[in-house]
């Protein structure tokens, strides 16, 4: 590179990142040993269409094929759930099973299920999750509960950091209740502060949590090689990964798992300014943790699940005085390094069309739900790549006779002129394999552009 | 007096709403009579979120001043409400899910609309739906489910629901979700509503109350 990261405009940015993307490193950090020069070609394909279709400069050489999953390898290849989170081969063999037995153009990862035994060790309470809370057959499920009580915005808010350590971390995991005794690090600053500030660390609750964290630690690493592992070896036969990194709209990281949807439903009649001066207190955090996964990753989408904005969720004057500000400020940081943002779009969006269109082309990738894409397509053409809305009852309880017509008529609605990506609506769990086969096969038949 | 309790909770003013209640019982006014009022200000907090002037917040911080204004009258009732309800409706989340954002939705739209709920709650035993239909007697079932594996818990709870000789005493709307008409089908259910509005609208078609 000629320039330095920080001369580059975002546009440069974007293209450095797809260039590492298309460019893809082996642990050592030499370039990526293909399994065979077809790998090769094909991965550089399926980079390059979905980048096509992304940056809208180009017509891709057809419909990219992007399938959202949850646990669905998993009850594809035969497990429970709580199986692969327990046991990485497992987690590894469900989902190459599911990349080679239906060749979509991006292979999912194996990160989402997450490793169960990191939440044993730490007694996680923030989730219920299979043989803990439900049945091994079932997925993991947010337990909503006021995680940061109404009058703590003003401790959020001076220092999130500080405040995730010693008050939200002793709430959502049982075994860092030492961490409340915790002090902020930032007082360490001279030689006769250290002494002071360092008692806390060895005191006995303080220590079992930093052993709970290690040993959790210890899993999790295990796990990342795995995770790895899997990335590598599926992307040196030719399919490379879905996103680079994950995100949350400050809205949503303060009313899902901080506050809860009523605590913060509440919050927005007794205390708006300070919903709003969190937001703004997170979006720096929020921006970080995408644009550092990229970087990490080589891969500049960063997927963003998007949920108490949906239609239905706020009036028209709450979403725009409460969730698309931070929102805006949080794509535009992410675009601004040269990251993708890929808001998944749950429930559905058609009321806040008009005003998502205010973003520069060429740098987001929107999926949707229940959203109505011929409105999606009319407000967001020529502005962002678009995709998603295969419907999951469809999938599954459907044939895949419907399950094409479905995605035929989509192809036709949003696919003209680039910018539109093939994705079942919502992550799939036990859907019916067929339909998901329909769904990939149809589009790699059908969506096709002639040039 | 000052003011409309009526009013202040329809229109969302908590503090005046609670300075209202306040005046009201030092006057020593019947605390029923307070809850009487309190109530159709709920009812048109209902009638806003049918028409989209109200909105998931709005729902819910009105369920909250209500709450405040309760606490205020209940320790000067001397008997209970005497509630006329139009029916029962037993509700939950099926068994596998827990979630329940959607169904207290549901249920506080059904409960404004003078409907008698009894809400089992989240990730609710298929046995369990069967016991309450037998000792309530409601003539409607709501099942909720948000993830995709509660298609098949809705269906399973459906046919224990048949197998206990039930099925033609309780209609059984279903929603949440990705819950749709395939779903309707798929499960044996006899409705699926696409919201809160929809679930109230089936209700006064089966049991009566428009």
């Amino acid at each position: 590179m000629e320039k330095k990261w920080e001369e580059l405009t975002p546009g440069e940015k974007q293209e450095e990142l797809f260039n590492r993307w298309l460019s893809p490193k082996d642990p050592q950090g030499n370039d990526l040993k293909f399994q065979s020069p077809q790998a090769e070609k094909a991965y550089k394909e399926r980079v390059t269409r979905i980048k096509d279709a992304i940056q809208l400069k180009k017509l891709p050489d057809r419909v990219p094929v992007f399938p959202m999953l949850s646990f669905f390898p998993a009850y594809y290849a035969g497990y429970t759930p709580q199986e692969i989170m327990y046991d990485y081969d497992k987690l590894a063999k469900a989902h190459k099973k599911y990349v080679l037995d239906f060749e979509p153009d991006v292979n999912p990862g194996i990160g989402i299920p997450t490793p169960g035994r990191v939440f044993d060790i730490l007694d996680y309470k923030l989730y219920a999750w299979p043989g803990h809370g439900v049945s091994p057959n079932s997925t993991y499920q947010c337990l909503e509960k006021e995680y940061m009580m109404a009058d703590e915005y003003d401790t959020l808010i001076r220092d999130p950091n500080y405040f995730f350590t010693t008050t939200y971390f002793p709430r959502i995991f049982g075994e860092l209740e030492g961490f409340k005794m915790l002090p902020n690090l930032a007082n360490v600053q001279e030689m006769p502060f250290v002494g002071p500030n360092l008692v806390p660390f060895g005191l006995p609750p303080v220590q079992e949590a930093y052993k709970a964290l290690l040993d959790a630690g210890a899993e999790a690493l295990k796990w990342a090689g795995a995770v790895g592992a899997f990335g590598n070896e599926m992307a040196a036969l030719g399919f490379p990964g879905g996103a680079g990194g994950f995100t949350k709209v400050p809205f949503d990281t303060l009313g899902d798992t901080l506050r809860g949807t009523r605590g913060i439903m509440i919050d927005i009649y007794r205390q708006p300014d300070k919903i709003l001066e969190a937001m703004e207190a997170l979006t720096p955090v929020m921006i970080d943790m995408g644009v550092s996964a990229t970087q990490m990753a080589g891969n500049p989408l960063v997927m963003i699940p998007l949920h108490k904005g949906a239609d239905g969720f706020l009036s028209d004057a709450q979403f725009k005085k409460f969730y698309w500000p931070c929102f805006k400020k949080l794509l535009m940081g992410l675009i601004n390094e040269g990251c993708v943002p890929l808001p998944f779009v749950e429930g559905s969006y058609n009321t806040r069309l008009e005003i998502i269109r205010d973003i520069p082309k060429g740098s987001t990738f929107w999926t949707f739900d229940a959203t109505d894409m011929a409105k999606a397509k009319k407000a967001l053409g020529g502005i962002a790549c678009i995709g998603g809305n295969v419907p999951t009852d469809l999938l599954s309880v459907g044939t895949p006779s419907q399950v094409k017509d479905y995605v035929k008529n989509l192809i036709d609605t949003c696919g003209k002129g680039g910018g539109y990506a093939v994705a079942n609506g919502v992550a799939a769990d036990d859907i019916k394999p067929e339909n998901m086969k329909a769904m990939i096969d149809f589009t790699k038949e059908y969506g096709v552009y002639k040039k | 007096m000052a003011g409309n309790l009526v009013n202040a909770l329809a229109d969302l003013k908590e503090e005046e709403a609670i300075k209202i209640v306040k005046d009201r019982l030092n006057a020593n006014e019947d605390p029923l009579k307070i809850l009487g009022d309190a109530r159709k200000g709920m009812e048109i907090v209902g009638k806003r979120f049918a028409d989209s002037e109200y909105f998931i917040p709005d729902l819910v911080y009105s369920g909250e001043i209500l709450k405040v204004v309760s606490e205020l009258v209940k320790p000067k009732m001397t008997k209970e409400a005497d509630s006329k309800k139009l029916g029962k409706i037993v509700f939950g989340t099926v068994a596998g899910d827990i979630h329940d954002i959607g169904k207290d939705i549901v249920v506080f739209m059904l409960d404004v609309n003078g409907f008698e709920v009894i809400d089992l709650g989240v990730d609710v035993p298929v046995q369990k739906f069967v016991d309450k239909i037998k000792e309530t007697g409601a003539p409607v079932v709501g099942l909720s489910g948000f993830l995709t594996l509660a298609f098949d818990s809705m269906k399973e709870t459906i046919e224990t629901v048949k197998s206990a000789g039930l099925r033609d005493k309780v209609k059984i709307m279903i929603g949440g979700g990705q819950i749709s008409e395939e779903i309707k089908k798929y499960t044996g259910a006899d409705a699926y509503g696409k919201d809160a509005m929809a679930a109230v609208t089936l209700a006064q078609g089966w049991i009566g109350g428009k």
